[in-house]
């Protein structure tokens, strides 16, 4: 629906047999063009699960909600580690959240989940 | 010219989503000898419906909970229509499953006796952003014999039995045809069949994954199998435009559903039908009631719940549904002010024939047979047993597979596939390829769509149909089924959404013979049928299932629903809940 790609940031993985977000998009929608960036065949296609945005080894790649059905503007990035997800919602107005995820292993108990 | 591929194992797993992932481990940890393969449309690290990871498990048994009271809770929910059987056996299983997957890395915060955090009677929270890749990589390292990129089309049959299964690359486009002595088929259920709630590039941005279009379904049906209830459309209640789950702001929140007016409408209006307890269904049709009533729209009350459990949720989004995370955090939008957070529109999704929330799918036995010899069935793709939800569906993959094992042990060898089937179902896959006439897949599917919108009860008719309109309906799928034949693909890609198209009507065709069946209304907006507007308990108190005559017509029939023996004390089953007038306000 909304996946962007930094041609600067995006390095088409390297050397890796397929680039992480060509490999992981449950739609098979991310390709490699020609010249060796990500890119997404057809954001109609996109389900918005932002597996590719977090898996992005370059954080090369951002989600946005489309102007068709909200204001546009609002930006996610986000990164998977090891034991977390570390994300960035970007507002309008500059400013910038970020929040964490746990993602493997045991997790201690917090009132405030 | 396309490349065909022989392959053959003992068991092989059609789908690597929930089911299927829990499934092919318990395989390799019974018998490491046992050559399990594992057939994948996309990548098994984040494929299905747990694609974007989820933030529950709504299918635990938490403390106080048993098998049977669970059962119960699903009964009340179906009024009465549901496989007790099935329930049970998946019930048992539940809690087992969900630790296993906790073993295997899945984070789910325990307090400090160690008890899992409640989200609901049957739910428990967990952080599973990550619950897909987790799964995926235990499967590698149980050693299953996993394909990427497969797209399975047809069964493979040979007398009746099933022997295998047809699949090809979305990458290459190379055709492979797998023999086995077992068949689980896990692919999930169907979405994709109604005009979504969003338009154009946002069609996509709907609850259910748009990549589970009915194949197993599909395969089923062509290939003979029993089916069952998919008059039962599950609908999701979500937020508006985000299309995300509402279970984590109604249940972690506890906010109310109000009304345009701030009326807690779920009390006030609608105590006959139980009101704040009342079933699924009736939470999205008292919804549109009000709406019908000029108190429209409704909301999720976020107002004075405290900023600190606000931001948990937004993590909780993060984790399972980005963009609603991403809506909840714009002011513009939502207009927070202060930390606090106005009300959240909900609003009703597309109907989904899927076995996992509904009540559709195959027709299976407690072992999860499906009618046919030689093939299983569980998780989304299973009928019978509402409320799986992951837990469920990995439940269901293990009680499968352990039969499957048990069953392949008594065949002598993979069977042979019949050359002729294979180079038959080879031409009819790769025919959009060949093609010259150039429809393309979508312009088919918003037809297909268009159909079941404006004739089978979709959001534009307000999930409401009737018998003329279906009739209409089984005319107009009719006359699209008749031009599948003129799609056109350019590549494996193009392929691939053909035929998502292509079963998609099979399952719309299926959908609207069982909506025709049923002539009561029993679930209110899932089941709406505008000329017989009240339940009949006497007369349709049974599963409405179909399967293809030899000639491709479809035959309807009628089983009984048989309660279990339950020797426990519990609430009665109808205890005032959808009894008396329809609510008109």
């Amino acid at each position: 629906m909304g996946i962007f790609v930094d041609e600067k940031a995006c390095n088409g993985c390297g050397t890796a047999e397929e680039p992480m977000c060509v490999r992981d998009c449950p739609g098979d929608l991310m390709i490699m063009k020609a010249n060796g960036k990500a890119m997404i065949r057809d954001n109609r296609e996109c389900w918005d699960c932002a597996a590719c945005v977090k898996v992005c080894p370059t954080q090369a790649i951002h989600m946005q909600l489309p102007a068709s059905v909200v204001v546009r503007g609002v930006k996610l990035r986000g990164r998977a580690l090891k034991h977390k997800t570390v994300w960035k919602i970007r507002l309008r107005d500059g400013t910038e959240k970020t929040y964490e995820t746990p993602s493997t292993g045991k997790v201690p108990f917090t009132p405030a989940l | 010219m396309i490349d065909v591929e022989s392959l053959s194992c003992d068991l092989l797993i059609i789908g690597g989503g929930a089911a299927g992932c829990v499934a092919a481990v318990e395989a390799k940890e019974r018998d490491p000898s046992l050559d399990v393969l594992l057939l994948e449309k996309a990548h098994i690290y984040r494929s299905g419906c747990l694609a974007a990871g989820i933030s529950a498990l709504n299918a635990y048994l938490t403390e106080d909970e048993t098998p049977e009271s669970f059962l119960r809770y699903v009964q009340r929910d179906t009024f009465g229509v549901v496989r007790d059987d099935l329930v049970l056996s998946m019930a048992r299983e539940l809690n087992a499953q969900a630790h296993r997957v906790e073993e295997w890395g899945l984070p789910i915060p325990r307090d400090e006796h160690g008890r899992a955090v409640k989200r609901g009677r049957a739910s428990i929270k967990i952080f599973g952003e990550r619950i897909k890749p987790i799964l995926g990589k235990r499967v590698e390292a149980a050693g299953v014999r996993v394909l990427n990129r497969m797209n399975a089309t047809g069964l493979a049959t040979k007398r009746g039995k099933v022997v295998g299964a047809y699949a090809f690359n979305v990458r290459t486009g190379k055709f492979t045809a797998v023999a086995a002595k077992a068949v689980l088929i896990c692919t999930g259920g169907a979405a994709g069949l109604y005009r979504p709630s969003n338009p154009g590039v946002a069609a996509h941005r709907m609850w259910y994954s748009p990549y589970n279009t009915g194949a197993g379904l599909a395969m089923g049906f062509r290939a003979g199998a029993e089916l069952t209830s998919f008059e039962y459309r599950f609908i999701p209640l979500r937020i508006k435009d985000a299309l995300a789950p509402t279970g984590e702001i109604a249940q972690w929140l506890e906010a109310d559903q109000i009304n345009a007016h701030g009326e807690k409408y779920l009390e006030k209006y609608y105590a006959h039908l139980g009101g704040k307890r009342m079933t699924t269904q009736d939470r999205l049709y008292a919804t549109l009631l009000e709406r019908r009533a000029g108190r429209g729209p409704c909301y999720l009350d976020l107002r004075g719940v405290n900023a600190r459990k606000l931001e948990g949720t937004i993590r909780s989004y993060l984790s399972m549904a980005p963009p609603a995370a991403m809506i909840m955090s714009d002011e513009a939008y939502y207009a927070r002010t202060g930390g606090e957070m106005a009300p959240v529109e909900i609003t009703g999704g597309e109907p989904h024939v899927v076995g996992g929330h509904g009540l559709s799918g195959y027709w299976v036995d407690d072992n999860r047979r499906t009618t046919i010899d030689g093939l299983w069935a569980a998780g989304d793709v299973a009928g019978g047993v509402p409320k799986k939800y992951a837990p469920g569906a990995w439940a269901e993959g293990v009680i499968a597979i352990r039969d499957m094992i048990t069953h392949a042990r008594t065949q002598p060898g993979a069977p042979e596939l019949d050359e002729e089937d294979v180079l038959a179902e080879k031409d009819r896959v790769f025919a959009p390829l060949e093609s010259s006439a150039g429809l393309s897949c979508t312009d088919l599917e918003e037809r297909l769509q268009k159909i079941m919108d404006e004739y089978a009860g979709g959001i534009g008719a307000q999930y409401g149909t009737s018998e003329g309109e279906l009739k209409i309906a089984r005319l107009h799928l009719e006359r699209l089924e008749s031009e599948l034949s003129a799609l056109r693909a350019d590549d494996a890609h193009e392929l691939m959404l053909c035929h998502e198209v292509v079963e998609r009507v099979t399952v719309a065709k299926v959908l609207v013979e069982h909506m025709l069946h049923r002539r009561e209304t029993r679930w209110h907006c899932y089941q709406e049928r505008l000329d017989y507007p009240e339940r009949d308990d006497a007369r349709w108190t049974v599963f409405v299932n179909t399967r293809r005559k030899r000639d491709g017509s479809i035959e309807v029939l009628e089983r009984p629903v048989v309660r279990a023996q339950i020797d426990v004390v519990l609430p009665s089953l109808n205890d005032g809940l959808g009894v008396g007038p329809r609510g008109e306000v």
